[in-house]
């Protein structure tokens, strides 16, 4: 079958004062119907730069989508234009950002904000609208959601407005739920609602979701597949397990070895990673992990590794092998 | 306390070889794409040479001969300027009167920056009763119409102080009445800035830290917040130039400011009126000088704003 | 640990906000109750952990501790003196003891100061270096905290954000303190960089005999590298435990709720989890509910809940907690 959504070579540029940042550098990955997928990588891997790509969301000057593909439903979404993007946001594909603070109108009321989609994407009445956005603030477990109908923004707590935000995302059912980074500014059990309340409605509607965060911790409790990206690039995908399990890429193995554990303690040093993130304004050549890289071998600092398969549904890009310390 | 360098990785300064644009560059790099703000300042340049350097090719004495067989002459070669209604040549008057004018700018400008600093950041950080007063007598101030106020303060000190002498030159004691009334009659809006940025500033972490070190409040306030509200000041200051100069000029054209012999483009309109059109050269030069001054410390002030503007300046 | 002694004591600490209201004359009509009656100790050369989430009156917990904000009641003492008792001089050379690191690593330095001067403020006010002495020290801060000690000419903005907390690192301990609170020290930092700033605080910590506050919402973060945990829910206390027997054995469902919700990076684990989510929004600080504050939410609450305020009880081995139940 073929897949929902397919990035082929994605390459995204920013023009700025300094130079040119490289943020999104030819990545390509697949999404099929109802698949939770999780991007992973710290602040600058350009995996925020990635989806807003997709969505046709980057403001072109000073940023610029320079080669790739967008296949959703064998239709390149590179290639519409603002008004048949603006067909598929919203309806399709809907995007749920970090801060619902500065993405919900804070002079319009959070039901006219819901109801907006469903009016212009669905053609419903204001009557039909009005209904069918009281019942999404019940299904994103909004208490008093027909009285909260007429309250604002800022009349609501920080996991409250996210999950009206999920309800603006959800009113036209789309196909598509890309979550960037939505519980990074929400507290630990506001998060842990806002996820099981992301999984119950991706039970009840079967759509897709992209879940792009920096905290391997809640990946590892809603994906199923996994890429990590580092200075634009995916380094490593694979399915959950398997990268959590057995990590690949220098870079994921370094990661997860850094972090402490809730569930247990260990007496030793958190392992570290040297050296500071990349500067994607110069990138060195070769690839971009190397300065930090334990495993570095002389061909790293020349060429720069593509993804290649090293197990069932499983690619990593890396010219050392991280088990045998070979290759 | 003992220490050892452990032998641990640099963490990357290595690549801190070039330091990135400090503040200043980055600010004049932003100035410079403001071509009305270079005209601007370009202008300003050859205005101040030339009240300066003019002063070499003419004395004063001889801007206040006055001989009235030669009034009123259209601009010859003798007097490229012309002369006003006693005679007195036009060119030279520009000259020194430009010194006099451009330099109660300035000054008035000092006075304004000092008050409103100093009301603005105590108000600001210490708020309670102090900011209520300080506040409070600057609105008051604010509300008095400056001109009516400039007029009846400069009419009642103008004579009362003697000439002073300064840098070889000779000043009625009107300049300094004038400079402090309008440094004194202007300084409100920066303390109004000064003070919104010190209330915004001192809630900031620098400050908080700054506390927890012991760190005395004035070493607080000057020390460590002012220097971080220096935008403000910097285009309130230039934009207070023009404003001082044309207030010197209204003023002085309503002939309660600087009193003659001293010149200043201001008293020169106030000659000229009587013969705005049989001798328009009486007032064209001293007005357009006026005019062009005003027009590029605007563009300048413009300019700096926009250089000088925190969002952009994201570190 | 705990053998030598108590550095710091915590008693009833309450830190209310007033709330004011009036165009000439301003009433008080409220107060936002950020720090509502908090009691601990901090132990010579312990890491004491200080965690919930936002509005729990963690971060204002450490400034009243530090004097920042002069407490609205209650105590604090340092090495045996009250510190509310203590005023302009004093209170100043107090400060060269006690020392904070604060959370923005942008906010926290002051852009137009050069690291130099960031890091040597301590040593002028406290007059403890001046001239050469004051480059030397500087210097050698910086080398202590693994930075170049040739950039002491840059500014802020010429750093990362992990080496500007280093920065803010060498500037605390620049005073020679016996006590350090870090407040959220690494959240603004990406993970890769948290490992670093961590790792040095605790080899700074074996080298300099210091005592540390640690204030977090990183509960793995905070399991690695605090010895005691105390819980705050709505400006007060509810679990105060050594760190294993806090995390293996919560006893206030706050904190079973809170350790839940942590997510952990181990697929198998996390589906297999049974989580405590809890309902709702945490309440308003203006307005606590009555009795146990965490009654409005608590899956086990009863009818006392609500009415009586619960108890510091000891259930054994240094673990305290605030809970009618069990």
């Amino acid at each position: 079958m073929a897949p929902l959504l397919k990035v082929q070579d994605l390459t995204t540029r920013f023009r700025t004062l300094d130079g040119v940042v490289h943020a999104v550098n030819g990545i390509s990955y697949v999404l099929e119907e109802g698949e939770a997928l999780g991007i992973v990588g710290e602040s600058g891997c350009g995996k925020s730069v990635s989806v807003l790509s997709v969505m046709g969301l980057i403001p072109e000057p000073p940023g610029e989508i320079i080669a790739g593909q967008v296949l959703y439903q064998g239709q390149d979404l590179l290639k519409l234009d603002d008004e048949q993007m603006e067909h598929i946001r919203g309806r399709e594909i809907a995007m749920v950002f970090q801060d619902p603070m500065t993405s919900l109108n804070p002079v319009l009321t959070i039901g006219r904000q819901i109801s907006e989609p469903l009016i212009v994407h669905l053609g419903m009445g204001q009557e039909e609208a009005h209904r069918w956005t009281v019942d999404l603030l019940e299904k994103v477990g909004i208490p008093q959601a027909a009285d909260r109908y007429r309250d604002y923004p800022h009349q609501f707590s920080g996991g409250m407005r996210q999950r009206v935000m999920i309800a603006m995302a959800l009113a036209c059912a789309p196909s598509i739920l890309i979550a960037d980074e939505p519980t990074t500014a929400l507290d630990v059990t506001i998060q842990a609602q806002i996820v099981e309340l992301v999984k119950d409605l991706r039970d009840q509607l079967g759509m897709a979701v992209i879940w792009i965060t920096h905290d391997l911790g809640v990946i590892a409790g809603l994906a199923e597949r996994v890429i990590v990206m580092y200075a634009g690039f995916i380094v490593e995908r694979g399915h959950v397990d398997d990268i959590y399990a057995n990590p690949r890429h220098p870079y994921t193995l370094a990661l997860l070895k850094s972090l402490p554990r809730v569930d247990r303690t260990s007496g030793e040093k958190l392992a570290t990673i040297d050296g500071l993130p990349p500067d994607l304004l110069g990138l060195p050549p070769g690839c971009p992990f190397a300065p930090r890289c334990e495993y570095v071998v002389e061909r790293c600092v020349q060429e720069n590794p593509v993804l290649e398969p090293v197990g069932p549904n499983r690619e990593v890009a890396c010219w050392v092998d991280v088990t045998t310390r070979r290759e | 306390m003992e220490t050892t360098i452990t032998e641990t990785p640099q963490y990357g300064l290595e690549a801190l070889e070039a330091p990135p644009l400090s503040l200043r560059q980055l600010v004049w790099l932003r100035f410079r794409r403001h071509k009305m703000a270079l005209a601007g300042a370009v202008m300003l340049i050859l205005l101040i040479l030339y009240a300066t350097v003019g002063a070499l090719f003419f004395t004063e004495a001889y801007g206040n001969i006055t001989d009235t067989s030669i009034r009123l002459q259209a601009p010859s070669a003798e007097h490229p300027f012309g002369t006003d209604v006693v005679g007195r040549d036009l060119l030279a008057r520009t000259i020194y009167g430009g010194q006099i004018s451009l330099m109660i700018g300035l000054t008035a400008v000092l006075i304004v920056i000092i008050v409103g600093v100093l009301v603005g950041a105590i108000s600001g950080y210490y708020g309670g009763w102090i900011d209520g007063v300080l506040m409070r007598f600057a609105e008051a101030m604010f509300n008095i119409p400056t001109i009516p106020l400039l007029l009846v303060l400069s009419k009642m000190l103008s004579d009362k102080v003697p000439t002073i002498e300064l840098l070889g030159r000779e000043f009625s004691g009107s300049v300094v009445v004038i400079t402090a009334v309008i440094g004194l009659t202007s300084w409100m809006g920066l303390a109004r800035l000064v003070r919104a940025n010190f209330l915004s500033l001192k809630e900031q972490e620098f400050v908080t830290a700054a506390r927890s070190i012991g760190a005395s409040n004035f070493s607080i306030i000057f020390a460590h917040i002012l220097p971080n509200t220096v935008a403000p000041i910097i285009v309130s200051a230039t934009l207070g130039v023009a404003n001082a100069i044309i207030s010197e000029a209204y003023v002085s054209f309503l002939g309660v400011g600087v009193m003659p012999p001293t010149a200043t483009w201001g008293n020169m309109l106030n000659g000229a009126y009587k013969y705005l059109e049989t001798a328009p050269w009486t007032w064209i030069f001293p007005g357009s000088l006026i005019v062009l001054t005003v027009l590029s410390i605007n563009f300048v002030g413009d300019g700096l704003r926009d250089a000088l503007d925190p969002r952009a300046l994201v570190e | 640990m705990s053998s030598n002694g108590v550095l710091v004591q915590v008693k009833g600490l309450k830190k209310h906000f007033p709330i004011t209201r009036g165009i000439l004359v301003q009433r008080q009509v409220g107060a936002v109750k950020a720090v509502d009656g908090v009691t601990f100790d901090i132990y010579r050369g312990e890491t004491l952990g200080l965690v919930g989430e936002s509005g729990c009156g963690k971060t204002t917990a450490g400034r009243t501790i530090l004097q920042l904000y002069r407490p609205t009641a209650g105590q604090v003492t340092f090495d045996g003196t009250d510190l509310s008792t203590l005023k302009g001089e004093d209170l100043r050379r107090m400060r060269q003891r006690m020392q904070m690191i604060f959370q923005d690593p942008y906010a926290s330095l002051n852009s137009r100061w050069t690291i130099s001067r960031i890091i040597g403020e301590p040593l002028r006010v406290h007059k403890l270096a001046s001239g050469q002495e004051q480059i030397e020290r500087v210097q050698e801060l910086l080398r202590i905290v693994r930075l170049n000690p040739r950039f002491v000419n840059r500014y802020p903005h010429e750093f990362s954000g992990g080496q500007r907390q280093r920065i803010g690192v060498a500037r605390a301990l620049a005073s020679n303190p016996e006590f350090i609170i870090c407040d959220e020290p690494i959240s603004a930092l990406d993970v890769s960089i948290q490992a670093q700033v961590v790792n040095l605080l605790e080899e700074l910590q074996e080298q300099f005999g210091l005592t540390y506050l640690f204030i977090a919402h990183d509960l793995s973060m905070v399991r690695h590298i605090c010895t005691r945990v105390a819980v705050m829910y709505l400006g007060q206390i509810v679990e105060l435990a050594e760190k294993d027997e806090l995390y293996d054995h919560p006893v206030h469902p706050y904190t079973q709720a809170l350790l839940s919700a942590v997510p952990v990076p181990d697929p198998p684990l996390e589906r297999k989890r049974k989580r405590v989510v809890l309902e709702g929004d945490v309440p308003s600080p203006v307005d606590p509910p009555p009795g146990c504050r965490f009654s409005t939410r608590c899956p086990v609450a009863e009818e006392m809940c609500s009415e009586e305020e619960p108890p510091w009880r000891d259930v054994g081995g240094g673990h305290f907690v605030a809970c009618h139940k069990n």
